[in-house]
């Protein structure tokens, strides 16, 4: 059958999430980006809405399982509010939903109840490099195997709350495969970058570059043991993610700049009432929902193991990132003028739009 | 129900048997209607009527609830709306003017079944399942109305003496009009549903559907168009001269209310067939995509799923942007009808995803032509003659800029005198 109804209890979640999304993180989006600085009670207050530990199984510390669908669904709820908020607050998924979808029984053990257990910490993930054709499946980081260890090399970009991380899951390419391996901040080189990434939007999200010169890491910690792991799903899980996050920031745009329309008077009307206003809010719906329905049918279809879900997953996350960009630069235009100064957040909106296109790696469901 | 995205059983089977039947049928004939036009496909009509009986009906129009023996099936969350919007797809993939030409009763039942009572679909839309193919359609458009549909001029008068609509007015573009009027032997006894006003002064409120068998005296198929593309299907302009219809074929109250009630019925027609329309513009872009790739694979060309923009090549950019295009404009379809399925209001997604499939039918089919090359603009493959067809999709049942209206009326909130 076709359906499209969120279940009651994914409703109810959805409902938790815009809530924060817009009583929270929105309120709060312009001062970070200005100041580049997340309130912690803020990402804490994110983090107990629970939808990391919501998808972790309670033998392992969380309290439910895990669903490409509902992460899609709550992530695009809370991009709505503000995306570096909502990567902030969703940072150590990035570490430990890949260990809970293809980590060992060990690691998944040994870290999953720790990430989950208590108050938001730092634990990340380093897949983006600095390159302009940045490829995940062709890294330019290295891992090659030496005896007990793989040794890891090269230096990754774009990696959120890198410093202070307690662990980072680094992928690296092997044997011409992505795969992950997951690095203690204790190991002998790994460096972090003193500096954060200066990016065009984001300016709220702590980035770093971490080098990996001659790191050394056991067997063990290859994500999945000795014998890896499938990387395709992680990449289609976090193409799902960046196509949500996309929806919700579009979605954001969308509304404000409708309001807005129907608010502001030129020549006598509601600017709304103009067609030429009219229709690009029209087309900005209409595409917005194009590309959500896109993102949940890549989502079922990754939860019910179709084979062609890696696939419909990058389709979702391409086509989100010119769906993104559409959609904000209209919010901009708009509002005219007022769209262009930063007391207004269609701006940001438009530079984080553009951000689609880069930012698989920073998210995952 | 979940979200889930699992092509009910029935979907499936159909889109299967109908694969089968546009490619048997329909693609070898493509070229030759299209260069014959005003030619009746009639192995195509009488196929397709035979097999529509053996899989149980004939008509397309959507079964009536409230049919005791189908209780059971009731149970079962409705999919019928689905299930056309899968058929027609399927059908348009093979050749959308012959679609046109699948017997039942098109857009004029789907009037009938929307505007009419329960006495009025039995006594008109039981025919559709008779011996003989036949056909019905829609004549709303007229020379000086045809977006401002409520700017009509054909008039509809009771004649209290024989209790009869006496019609007079001129209508064009009424796709199967000749089908539908003109009395063919192969064929059975078809109507066309003609808009009119029985009362000039209260405008739209005012305007009614009647149902005008086919061969009623004083009306007329006066002219056949020539078209750029859809050439299989006849569009007609349909002249009535005091013609007479019995007082029971008005749709609707006999009388004029104050609000637009009648009207608005009318128009709710279109919420449940502007995502049908959608979905042969899907079926069009998909054949014109499908043959691509064929082409290309041919020729050796893979198309590198999987890659960043910035590795890829300009065609296999275009191809992957033409499938993120087909495949969301395909979910807004079966989103728009599932929800006509459950009875929730589509105003909004019916008209997004028509804006949506008018968009991807034209830009895929002319894209497919452009890549194509020399290929692509010869007449000796299809590719050319979808493009011709693809376009009709942003232009019937609504053109892009007034679906482009209804969807931000909708989502603005305003009337149609807030946003012209
Ligand atoms: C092959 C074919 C089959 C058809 N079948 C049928 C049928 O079965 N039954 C039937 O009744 N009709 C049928 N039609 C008619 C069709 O629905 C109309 O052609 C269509 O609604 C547009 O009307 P029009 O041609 O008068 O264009 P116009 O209304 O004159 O429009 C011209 C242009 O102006 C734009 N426009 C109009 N109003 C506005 C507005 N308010 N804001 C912005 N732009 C606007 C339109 O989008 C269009 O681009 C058919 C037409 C064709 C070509």
């Amino acid at each position: 059958m076709y359906s499209f109804d969120p279940t009651e209890e994914q409703q109810m979640l959805m409902d938790a999430v815009k809530k924060y999304a817009e009583n929270d993180l929105r309120p709060a989006a312009h001062e970070a980006e200005e100041t580049t600085e997340l309130p912690k009670k803020l990402i804490g207050k994110g983090w107990e809405l629970g939808l990391l530990q919501a998808s972790i199984p309670e033998s392992y510390g969380g309290f439910g399982e895990r669903s490409a669908v509902t992460g899609a669904l709550a992530i695009e709820e809370m991009a709505f509010g503000d995306l570096a908020g909502t990567l902030a607050v969703m940072t150590p998924s990035l570490f430990a939903t890949p260990i809970l979808l293809a980590g060992s029984d060990e690691q998944k053990k040994e870290y999953l109840p720790r990430v989950v257990a208590g108050e938001w910490s730092p634990f990340t993930a380093a897949l983006i490099e600095y390159a302009f054709d940045f490829d995940p499946n062709d890294l330019k980081t290295t891992a090659t195997l030496q005896g007990e260890n793989y040794v890891l090399d090269g230096e990754k970009a774009y990696v959120p709350f890198a410093r202070g991380a307690e662990s980072i899951l680094v992928y690296a390419k092997l044997d011409g495969q992505s795969q992950a391996f997951i690095v203690g901040k204790e190991a002998e080189g790994l460096s972090v970058g003193e500096e954060r990434e200066k990016l065009m939007s984001l300016n709220a999200l702590p980035m770093y570059r971490v080098k990996l010169e001659n790191v050394k890491v056991p067997v063990a910690n290859r994500l999945g043991g000795a014998a890896g792991h499938d990387f395709d799903i992680l990449l289609a899980s976090m193409r799902i993610a960046n196509a949500a996050t996309a929806v919700g920031v579009a979605n954001a745009a969308f509304e404000y700049s409708m309001n807005y329309a129907k608010e502001r008077e030129a020549f006598g009307v509601k600017i709304a009432q103009k067609q030429a206003i009219a229709f690009m809010l029209a087309e900005m719906r209409t595409e917005i929902e194009a590309i959500r329905l896109l993102t949940w049918e890549a989502a079922w279809k990754l939860d019910t193991g179709r084979e062609d879900a890696a696939n419909e997953a990058y389709l979702a996350s391409t086509g989100a990132a010119d769906m993104a960009m559409m959609v904000t630069d209209r919010a901009v235009q708009i509002l005219g003028g007022h769209g262009y100064i930063r007391e207004h957040p269609v701006e940001m909106w438009m530079r984080n739009g553009r951000g689609v296109a880069m930012f698989t790696g920073l998210a995952i469901v | 129900m979940p979200i889930e995205f699992e092509a009910p059983k029935p979907i499936t089977n159909a889109q299967f048997v109908l694969k089968t039947v546009a490619e048997e049928m329909m693609r070898p004939k493509s070229r030759y209607f299209d260069e014959h036009e005003h030619e009746i496909p009639w192995d195509y009509i009488e196929f397709m009527h035979n097999a529509m009986k053996a899989m149980g009906g004939s008509s397309l129009a959507p079964k009536e609830n409230g049919n005791g023996k189908d209780a059971d099936k009731e149970k079962r969350p409705p999919i019928g709306y689905q299930l056309i919007a899968a058929q027609l797809e399927a059908l348009s993939w093979g050749d959308v003017g012959m679609y046109h030409c699948l017997p039942g009763g098109g857009l004029g039942a789907a009037a009938v079944h929307s505007a009419g009572t329960a006495d009025q679909r039995v006594k008109f839309l039981s025919r559709f399942n008779g011996d003989k193919p036949t056909f019905a359609a829609m004549c709303i458009t007229e020379a000086g109305a045809g977006s401002d549909n409520s700017a009509i001029r054909t008039r509809a008068v009771l004649d209290e003496k024989t209790n009869e609509w006496v019609i007079n007015g001129e209508k064009i573009f009424v796709t199967g009009g000749d089908k539908s009027f003109t009395e063919y032997e192969k064929l059975g006894r078809g109507f066309i549903v003609v808009w009119a006003s029985i009362d000039p002064s209260a405008g739209r409120a005012g305007m009614r559907g009647f149902v005008v068998e086919g061969g009623t005296k004083g009306v007329k198929v006066v002219k056949l168009e020539h078209k750029m593309g859809i050439r299989c299907s006849d569009t007609a302009a349909i002249s009535l001269v005091d013609a007479r219809v019995p007082f029971e074929n008005i749709l609707g109250s006999p009388t004029v209310e104050k609000n637009n009630a009648g009207f608005k019925k009318a128009m709710a027609t279109f919420d449940a067939t502007r995502p049908l329309v959608a979905a042969t513009g899907v079926g069009v872009a998909r054949a014109a995509l499908e043959f691509l790739k064929e082409k290309l694979a041919e020729s050796g060309v893979k198309i590198r799923y999987g890659l960043p923009r910035q590795k890829l090549t300009s065609i296999e950019r275009d191809v992957i942007d033409m499938e993120i295009m087909l495949k969301s404009s395909w979910l807004m379809v079966i989103k728009a009808t599932w929800m006509a399925d459950n009875k929730k209001p589509n105003a909004l997604e019916a008209s997004m995803s028509k804006v949506k499939a008018g968009d991807v039918a034209t830009k895929i089919t002319q894209k497919v032509v452009e890549i194509l090359g020399p290929l692509g603009y010869s007449r000796e493959f299809l590719a050319e003659k979808w493009m011709r067809d693809a376009k009709i999709t942003d232009i019937y049942e609504g053109t892009g800029q007034i679906n482009r209206l209804v969807v931000a009326r909708q989502i603005l909130g305003y009337s149609g005198a807030e946003l012209r």
